[in-house]
């Protein structure tokens, strides 16, 4: 009568925004089980325990929405390391978001939001709040808040937007007339228009961001183990009837390398907002 | 290339549906062009492109979608025939993983193994089960229509209670032939979507038994005749029998073919007109229920003959059981017999014990015939036949 504990078993982190997230990573626990790697992982309330968590080194990599990417990275560069992103989904590429209108919104370009009411998510969601702040910024050079009013949907702070709640909210005080635009990442907008969010027809996409990109796996030692977890996940393939479900879930058709290069607009973002700075100097 | 030109038909009201067919037709690797004028056309194709696994480049006059490799439907393949006469069309082992997926349909690799017991070809499968399911489909009737209940009762009250304790046991006996093959229904795999059509609406038909003979006992009465001790332990010796072949056996080919008998008897002898409906009525649906299991037990037969002689110690060890039981109620003989007589004279009495007995004899007749129809001979058709429960079903 023994419990059972993989003492070299390699853990990773992954923010429990939704029951299913139990479900996928039992799924991949015992899938990489049947592959020969002991694998476990540790489910977190928000991103930044789980980056502690990871900079701890209780964890070996980070399931990471791009801002705990941002914010692992510069942890470790006060530490002279380096933290590697090594895969993301084929969907957390090249993303964009949209700023959205009403169809018969007298705003015709983004300096017509001055004085105006924009809707977000979550003050933490990348898609949903800091790259389109940081968007209009750009392109208007009106600052929010100041220059217009920024109406905050604070649904699962510490989620970085994983949770779709604060873009619906965003989405419906547009339709309702709360607000006057509102923010939302591209895909966001078709999920909305179908589910009846967004009525057909009545919304006009006033700009849409550059691309971005969003999660990755995060590492800061790159081991055998890693390796080996790396060359595992790259080798799953959608047409594999044991992974496809599993890929599914996690909203995928097939996992990349992982690269660092579409997180331009995010820490520009967190560079105007000072978003992650406090979280960091008390790593 | 493929091209598709949505006019003014966006994503959001449907535009995906001709953007998948156009992908449909061309093979991975090669691309179609997509035009149109929705407003949000580019923004929908890029994000539900990059769900789909396909890539997207976007030129000054439109969108080129270059079809992605990853399909659910690699490894998939078609789970039989729907038509159960084509050539392979109903498989010797269904896949457990196969579940609800209709016979004949393509189904995706993986997902969860369905807990499907009874899942052999051989064990359940009749090529009669659709013929039999049409005719049971078609031939369903409607108690409140199908029966005058309104026709005029005149027999006195000794008879109507010789009635109701007929319909008592009815009652009692077709609730155990609802409860059998509603519960293999469920074990059977779907793969074997005719069999499972068949006990299903026999179970509807028992419920319809049910309800009409307890409409005609309550007819003239508040209660309920007898139920015996013997008569329940006949029926739970059926209930409790775990495998699909011996149970189908016992109910339907010994126990409701018995039943065709008694129904035929109380139509012909019935002293009212609603009690011969009731009984001629619910005897054109047993002869369904005695039919397929004769037939799915044949074919059962000959393709493992190992199981005759297990359907004949199934018949021997019910036997064994019962032995010590009291069988029929006296009740339930007694009035068979006055049914029969129709009065209370000696003579009419007499006429109707002769009946009574004609009938356990016509019984016998039927189980021996359908015993020897499964392979059994004759001296064995005979043994068994007499080993039958005395409770009928």
């Amino acid at each position: 009568m023994r419990v059972s504990f993989a003492k070299d078993a390699y853990v990773l982190g992954a923010v429990a925004y939704d029951p299913k997230v139990v479900t996928i990573w039992e799924g991949f626990r015992t899938w990489f089980g049947s592959q020969g790697l002991a694998f476990d992982y540790v489910l977190f309330s928000n991103y930044e325990r789980q980056v502690r968590a990871l900079l701890d080194g209780e964890i070996h990599v980070a399931w990471n929405s791009p801002l705990a990417w941002i914010e692992t990275e510069r942890a470790v560069a006060h530490r002279g390391k380096r933290a590697k992103a090594v895969a993301m989904r084929d969907t957390d590429c090249d993303l964009t978001s949209v700023i959205v209108v009403r169809a018969d919104s007298p705003i015709r370009t983004m300096a017509d939001l001055r004085g105006r009411t924009v809707a977000v998510g979550a003050s933490d969601s990348p898609q949903a709040t800091l790259i389109p702040l940081v968007h209009v910024r750009r392109e208007s050079g009106l600052a929010p808040g100041k220059d217009f009013e920024v109406r905050r949907n604070e649904v699962m702070v510490g989620m970085h937007g994983d949770h779709v709640g604060g873009e619906r909210d965003a989405a419906r005080q547009l339709v309702v007339g709360e607000v006057d635009a509102a923010c939302m990442i591209d895909g966001n907008h078709l999920a909305f228009s179908r589910e009846g969010t967004l009525p057909k027809g009545a919304t006009r996409v006033l700009s849409q961001t550059g691309r971005y990109d969003h999660c990755n796996f995060t590492v800061l030692d790159t081991d055998a183990r890693c390796a080996r977890f790396t060359e595992l996940l790259l080798a799953q393939r959608y047409d594999d009837a044991a992974v496809r479900p599993l890929l599914d879930l996690e909203g995928l058709k097939v996992w990349k390398e992982g690269r660092t290069t579409g997180y331009e607009l995010l820490t520009a973002a967190v560079n105007e907002f000072g978003t992650v700075d406090e979280f960091v100097e008390s790593t | 290339m493929m091209r598709v030109d949505l006019g003014d038909l966006g994503f959001e009201r449907g535009g995906q549906t001709l953007v998948k067919r156009a992908l449909s037709r061309v093979p991975i690797g090669e691309t179609v062009r997509v035009r149109g004028s929705d407003p949000h056309l580019r923004l929908h194709v890029v994000s539900w492109c990059r769900g789909q696994g396909h890539t997207v480049e976007q030129t000054t006059d439109g969108l080129t979608i270059t079809r992605g490799a990853a399909s659910r439907w690699n490894g998939a393949l078609v789970a039989g025939r729907a038509d159960p006469f084509d050539a392979d069309a109903v498989v010797p082992h269904p896949d457990p993983a196969w579940g609800l997926a209709p016979r004949g349909s393509f189904v995706e690799a993986g997902g969860p193994s369905f807990e499907y017991p009874i899942a052999s070809r051989a064990l359940v499968w009749s090529d009669g089960a659709q013929r039999l399911y049409r005719q049971a489909a078609a031939a369903q009737w409607d108690p409140a229509t199908a029966i005058d209940w309104g026709a005029v009762i005149e027999h006195d009250d000794e008879i109507e209670d010789a009635v109701v304790q007929i319909m008592t046991f009815l009652i009692e006996n077709e609730m155990a032939a609802l409860q059998i093959p509603a519960s293999f229904l469920a074990r059977i795999h779907p793969h074997f979507q005719e069999v499972v059509q068949v006990l299903a609406i026999q179970a509807a038909d028992e419920a319809r038994h049910v309800e009409v003979f307890t409409r005609r006992a309550t007819l003239m009465r508040r209660t309920l005749g007898l139920s015996t001790v013997g008569g329940r332990q006949s029926l739970k010796t059926l209930l409790d029998e775990p495998d699909f072949a011996l149970a189908s056996f016992l109910l339907s080919v010994l126990g409701e073919g018995s039943f065709l008998s008694l129904l035929r008897f109380l139509a012909e002898n019935a002293p009212d007109p609603i009690t011969a409906q009731v009984a001629k009525l619910a005897g054109q649906d047993e002869a369904r229920h005695v039919a397929f299991g004769l037939e799915h037990l044949r074919r059962h037969v000959q393709e493992a003959p190992a199981l005759l002689p297990r359907l004949a110690r199934a018949i021997e060890a019910r036997h064994r059981t019962l032995r010590d039981t009291a069988g029929l109620n006296e009740e339930v003989f007694d009035s068979l017999v006055i049914i029969a007589a129709g009065d209370f004279r000696p003579a009419s009495i007499a006429r109707g014990h002769d009946l009574v007995e004609a009938l356990q004899q016509d019984m016998d007749r039927g189980r021996k015939a359908r015993l020897s129809s499964l392979g059994f001979d004759d001296a064995e058709a005979t043994r068994l036949s007499a080993l039958h429960t005395r409770n009928f079903m």
